[in-house]
Order: C-alpha cells, then structure tokens, then sequence
C-alpha cells in the first residue's frame, strides 16, 4: 500500500532508465542520504564513526569493487587485500615523496596503481577460469605482502616497515575529527557507487554479465573476452586499490603489510558472497554483515550485564558469526540483497497477495 | 510528612554517596589477546595486569582512588585494536593510559593518541625512537625499546666471547618476525655489525611463524656462530624445535625479551636447555615480594585471573610491572596534582614524565630486585636501559649474572635522527622547554 508502483506512469525514455524507477525508492534513498550526509555528523558519538561507520563505509567501496569482478564478470579473486595494499603504499609514496600532492589526486593515483596491477595479474583471466584463477590471484596476495615487507623503497625506508601519514587536508579543509573523516569516506562512497552502478547498467556492463554467464555465446556475439575481462580487472582493481588507500589514510593512520593480509582478501571475498554477488546494494549489506555483527555480537554480554570473560565472549562471537553464516547462506544463498529484493516484491502486493 | 523528608535525605545520600564513588574512580582500559595465535602468550600477561590492580584495589587504591578496569580482545590485530581503543577512550569518565601490547597497535595509535591527549605505555617494544619525549609527547617506552634489547644482548655476546673487538668476522644471524616488531631491531644490529665487523644475517619469518624450515635450512649451510630471535608467540617454540632438529647448539641463541617466556619453551622442554633471552629488566620473579603479595592478598583470596602456578612466570610478572608503572604514574601526578584526586590525562603524562622510581620506593613497592631504579623527564621517556639475560635450564629461567646497560653513544643519536624524520614527515614541531613544565 506505502510502497507501490501503482499510477507511476513512465511517459518517456528518460524515466524508464531511472535508477530508482519508483517513486518511493527515489524517496527513501533521498532520505537516506540526507540522515548520511546532514544527521549523522550531527548525532553520532565518535565511537560510532571511528569504530564503525568509517570501517563499514570504506570496507563497503572496497566490496564494492570486488563485486564487479567476482559478482558482475564472474571472476573469483583472493587478490584483493593485495589490491588494497598497492592502493594505500602508492598512495603513501605519492604523497609523501611529491611535496604539495593534494589528497584525492594521492588516492585516486593510488587506486591507478592498484589498477595497473590488477589488469597483470588479470592476464591469466584469459585462459583459466574458475578456481586457477582463484589460485593465480591469490599469488597477488602474496607478491604484494611480500614486495611491502622486504622491498624497503616501498616503505620510504622505516626502520620497522610501518608507515604513516598525518595531516590529512583537502582543499585547505583539516581532515582531522572523526565526523570530518566519516564525511571523506562517505563522499567517495556516494560517488563510486553512482559510477559503478551506472557502469554495470550499460555497454560495458552487459558485456561482463554476458561474460559471466556464458563466455562462448559473448565471444560469438561479438564481445571480445580480452577487453571485457581486462576491463573488469582494472575498475575493480581501481575501486578496492582507492578503498585500501582509504583504509590507511583515513581509518589507520598507520599501517603494516598485515593490515591488508590473506584474511582481508577473504573478508571481501564473504562480503561479496554474504551480500549478494552482482549487486551494487549486495555489497553493503555485505560489509555491514561482517564489520558490523562481530563488534556487536562482542558488546552484548557487556550490555545486559552478564559475568563472562573476554576470551570466552571473544570465542562466542565467532561462534555466533559463523552459525549465523551458515544459516544465511542456507536460508538464500543468493546473499542478503536477494533477501531484500524479495521484501520488496512483498511490499508492492502488501496487503492484497494473489 | 516524615516518611517523606526520610525519603529525600536518604536518596540525597545516595546521590552523594553514588557522586563521590564516581568522582575517586580512576579508568584503566586492558587491551588483552586472550584468544587467536598470540593467546598463549597474551594470556598470562592479561591476568599479571589484571591482578596487580585487583591488589591495589584491596589496598584501598591509589591513595583512596579506587581502580576500575575494562577488558577488551584484540587478538593481535590492529584493525580490531583500534575498535577496542575508540570504545574504551571514553569510557568511566575517560581512560587514563593505553598499553596496546603489540607493536603494529602502538603505531596505529601513536598517530591517535595524541588528538585524545591519551598516554600510551609501550614497554619494550612499540617504536624505539619514541624515547625521545621532544617528539613523542604520549608515548612512554617505559624500561626499554628493541633498541636496547639488540645493543644489551650484542653486549652480552661480546662479554661471552671475552670482548666486543672479538666479534669480527663472527657471523651472526637474526631470525625475526616478520613485522615491525621484528624489524624494529634491525636498524641498531646493522649500526653495531658496522662497528664491530661482524656479518649480519638478516632471516625473516612470516608470521605467525609455524613455518621455519626453510630458514633453519639456511641456518645449517651458512653456519652462523650465534642466532638472535626476535620471535613472538608459537615462532618462538617452532624455532627451537627447529633448532634442535638442525643441531644448531641452544647456548649460541640470544632471544628477545618477547622469546624468553615459559610458554616459548615449554614445549621443548629439556631440549631448550642453554637458550638464553635478554630481559629488560625483570624476567621469572617466584621469589620477589610482590609475588608472594599477590599471592596472600589476590589469590588466597580466590580473586586471582588465572592458574596460581603462573604467578610469577616471566609474562605474568611484565603485566604486574606494566601495571605498576601505569598505578605510579597516576600516583606521581596526584603527587603535584592533589593526593587522592582523580587526575588527567594531561596530569597523567606530566606523571609518567616525572617517575622518579628509586631503589626505596621500588623496595616499597615488593619490586626491590626485579628491577633496576628508573627515572624519566621530559625529554627522555625512556627512563633506564638497563637488561639482564637470563637462561633455561630445562626446567625453569635462571638468571646468568650480571646487570648490562645500553650505550648511550649507539643509541641517542639514532633515536634523534629517528625522530626528527618522524617529525618532519608528519610536520610537527618538537616540543619546547615551558611545554615540558604543563
């Protein structure tokens, strides 16, 4: 009854390709955006943005840009903690070593980087398939970790291989305050998610879903595998390589080679696949699912009070998590955001089913 | 009428009563890992901690200000560190003093620490140029760095081969975790193989360290004549095991302060016999008086964190004396601030800046004989250099001898060119001479 597409009549081409092509979706996301980007700064405590807004939003980019490849074109890749740790060293030595680089232009050179190397290790793409790729990814991973450990340029010579940066400004604005941080990464966030999604909704995104679902047939009707492959390595290397600089500019502030580790590759790699593979929306219920439910999972013997050690609720946590998994994936394996579109079908006949 | 004003007066003692209890609560947040690969370890440091400020607590707390403490799990990782951190921060009136008991936390936080205006305690490991108190205002390596485990244990193998001059053409070779942690020490080992001509080989370990063969292969075929290792958890025991299994000789293996603990040689057991580890400062305390405190006080008491045989082991005994530092730190700055008063964090870092722990109050203190007097100031946070090596004898760590300290002439100008570039990379300034006195 509120949310129905009944007498939203389209009367030209322009409305039919509206991302959100019914009225209450246009509204809902206007107001959502508006509690982002004008509320939350104003109520949040600071624990809520450095603790769990921040990570949720720059793990959600770096989702995002998974899912283009694993989700969109159909390639499985363990490679994206490397992806991330390219973005976040390129971006550091592009800002440390070239006095007066703004920010953005470190992060997005950064991401191109990261970019770079994605299309490398994507060459492989082209013969194998499948879990070889997995497995010719993942020798990203470890290139990458251990090209960050030993070669010492990377690292601007640090006597413990731990870098950092400090004095975050953009256009002569201090990103210093956790809201002011939160505003950084949620700006990006807003503008990769309106590019990706406007990227999967045209030529180049059919040609990866066409890719996905069925690489003869695509190569017969013309798409050519070398471009849409490669293409898919580099936006999405692009994406995850700006959401690892984040991560160590904005979220760290200092990192090591383990903050972009194997365990951060599969950590994206569960999102992708928790929040719906070949889904814009997929991937941040995805990053919510895991950034979110352990810290929360974690917080609540202290909430109600109840008597257990840390270690002991540190292993319920994992335990919870990962049942809960389980039962997610049973329940629709399609990802949480499959679970949401169905809500949504639900709500266009509430309260009158068939 | 009456029942009323009984009422009133009785929820208006309450309200002071409830008032005055939070005005003397003084917060300490306990970073723990009580769970992933780093458990073993960070367990009997968690509890060490824990108890001394139970027993402070039972002592009536830091001249009347009771102690409340809050655990939370970082699991060795940083990205979950800093959750811990922002949840604690704010928490009971705000935190006193971070100990974020892992190298890779203590960077991620030294960026933090100082926009909260929150001290952070790292002893012995953290940044080894953060002595330098002009450009490392929260942080307080406290008893030492990785700077003075390396140069103490060189020292120590120079004495054992009857002088420092000996050492060249010695091959030494450095196993290390391959982390900051690890990587710390290498720049001083470098500085002093310059020194004394020996050859340093540098052998990393990916961590979390189970896999070592390939290292200890090297090991057999280079042949060096001693083997530090600056491992961390599981690393530790896995290289002994490989250690025997190579032959390599025990006695010719210097650890860390981090590789010197029971748990690291347990599992080997008699065949770890001869390994020895620079501690700075305190290593297996059963017999000191603050042990036996603990033990009449805490334990007796059934309010102890742990086992009642850890008590006194070697990680249990650095959460007790991390502890401490943190308690005299806040007694020191009630010292100048108001005794009896919950203090800053502001007057907090005054305090940590201002330890002046003579052999009297250490004596005091039940820590007479675990560790050497230690004075800080403004420019250096530090405070002694002093370390000891102790060795396994397959059954427990004894103590060799002597006290060793840490040459200044090494240390000091590498911690000065160390924190100037940290300076001009994050484009500060030092602090000056009337910032030292606030």
């Amino acid at each position: 009854m509120l949310y129905s597409e009944n007498g939203q009549f389209k009367s030209n081409h322009r409305a039919d390709l509206a991302i959100f092509p019914i009225r209450e979706d246009r509204i809902a996301i206007a107001l959502l955006l508006l509690a982002a980007f004008v509320i939350v700064p104003v109520i949040a405590p600071a624990y809520l943005f450095s603790a769990i807004l921040i990570p949720f939003l720059i793990l959600s980019l770096a989702a995002l840009g998974l899912n283009i490849l694993v989700g969109y074109c159909g390639q499985i890749s363990l490679g994206s903690g490397a992806f991330m740790a390219i973005g976040a060293y390129a971006a550091y030595n592009l800002h440390t070593r070239i006095e007066g680089m703004p920010l953005i232009a470190s992060l997005l050179l950064g991401g191109l980087c990261a970019t770079a190397v994605g299309v490398l290790f994507g060459i492989p793409s082209l013969r194998i398939k499948g879990l070889y790729l997995a497995v010719a990814t993942l020798a990203a991973q470890f290139f990458a970790d251990w090209a960050f450990l030993r070669i010492k340029w990377f690292t601007n010579d640090s006597n413990s291989g731990s870098v950092g940066v400090a004095g975050l400004k953009v256009l002569g604005f201090a990103i210093e305050t956790p809201a002011q941080k939160y505003l950084f990464c949620l700006a990006f966030v807003c503008v990769f998610a309106l590019a990706t999604k406007n990227m999967v909704r045209g030529a180049i995104g059919r040609e990866w879903m066409a890719m996905r679902d069925m690489q003869v047939a695509a190569a017969v009707i013309g798409i050519r595998p070398v471009y849409a492959k490669l293409s898919a390595f580099a936006v999405s290397s692009f994406i995850v390589g700006v959401a690892g600089a984040l991560w160590g500019f904005v979220h760290l502030g200092s990192w090591e080679p383990a903050a972009f580790g194997i365990d951060r590759s599969f950590q994206l790699l569960f999102m992708v696949i928790i929040g719906g593979m070949g889904s814009i929306m997929g991937s941040f219920f995805g990053a919510a699912f895991i950034v979110l439910l352990p810290i929360v999972l974690d917080n609540v013997p202290a909430w109600f009070n109840l008597p257990i050690g840390t270690a002991l609720a540190s292993h319920l946590t994992l335990m919870v998590f990962g049942a809960l998994i389980v039962f997610f994936l049973i329940v629709e394996p399609h990802g949480l955001a499959r679970l949401w579109s169905m809500a949504k079908e639900k709500l266009r006949l509430w309260p009158f089913p068939h | 009428m009456k029942l009323a004003s009984i009422t009133l007066a009785a929820a208006a003692l309450l309200a002071t009563d409830l008032a005055l209890a939070q005005a003397k609560e003084q917060f300490f947040p306990v970073l723990t890992y009580r769970t992933g690969a780093y458990a073993p370890n960070g367990t009997p440091m968690a509890n060490g901690y824990v108890d001394y400020f139970k027993l402070i607590n039972s002592q009536g707390g830091i001249n009347g200000v009771k102690i409340v403490y809050e655990e939370c799990e970082t699991a060795y990782d940083t990205a979950r560190g800093i959750e811990c951190y922002e949840r604690l921060k704010g928490r009971h009136g705000g935190a006193t003093v971070f100990q974020p008991q892992s190298t890779g936390l203590t960077f991620a936080l030294t960026d933090k620490a100082p926009l909260d205006k929150i001290p952070l305690i790292t002893t012995g490991y953290g940044r080894s140029d953060s002595q330098d108190g002009g450009a490392f205002k929260w942080n307080f390596p406290l008893v030492g760095t990785h700077w003075v485990a390396a140069d103490t244990v060189i020292q120590a193998i120079g004495r054992k081969e009857g002088g420092l001059d000996k050492l060249k053409g010695k091959k030494i070779a450095y196993v290390y975790h391959d982390s900051p942690y690890g990587k710390e020490a290498i720049s001083l080992l470098q500085e002093r193989a310059k020194m004394h001509g020996f050859d340093l080989l540098l052998l990393p370990v990916a961590a979390p360290g189970v896999e070592q063969k390939a290292t200890w292969l090297q090991i057999r075929q280079i042949r060096p004549d001693y083997v530090l290792l600056w491992g961390w958890g599981v690393m530790n025991s896995a290289a002994l095991k490989e250690a025997v299994a190579t032959g390599f000789p025990r006695e010719k293996m210097y650890g860390s302060w981090w590789s010197g603990a029971e748990p690291d040689v347990k599992d080997v057991g008699e065949a770890a016999k001869g390994f020895n580890a620079v501690m700075l400062q305190h290593g297996a305390e059963p017999e000191s008086k603050i042990v036996k405190t603990i033990l009449a006080q805490v334990h007796e008491k059934g309010q102890g964190s742990g086992p009642r045989e850890e008590v006194g082991q070697v990680l249990y005994m650095r959460g007790v004396m991390s502890a401490m530092l943190a308690v005299e730190g806040v007694r020191r700055a009630q010292e100048r601030f108001g005794k009896g008063k919950v203090v800053s964090t502001d007057q907090v870092r005054w305090g940590f800046e201002n330890l002046a722990l003579d052999q009297k109050r250490l004596d005091a203190l039940g820590f007479g004989g675990v560790m050497q007097p230690l004075s800080t100031s403004c420019a250096d946070h530090m405070g002694a250099s002093w370390t000891r090596i102790h060795t396994w004898d397959g059954v427990k760590w004894t103590r060799a001898g002597e006290w060793l300290q840490a040459d200044d002439q090494i240390i000091k100008p590498m911690v000065k060119a160390s924190s100037d570039r940290y300076v001009t990379e994050k484009k500060m300034t030092r602090r000056t001479p009337e910032d030292c006195q606030s």
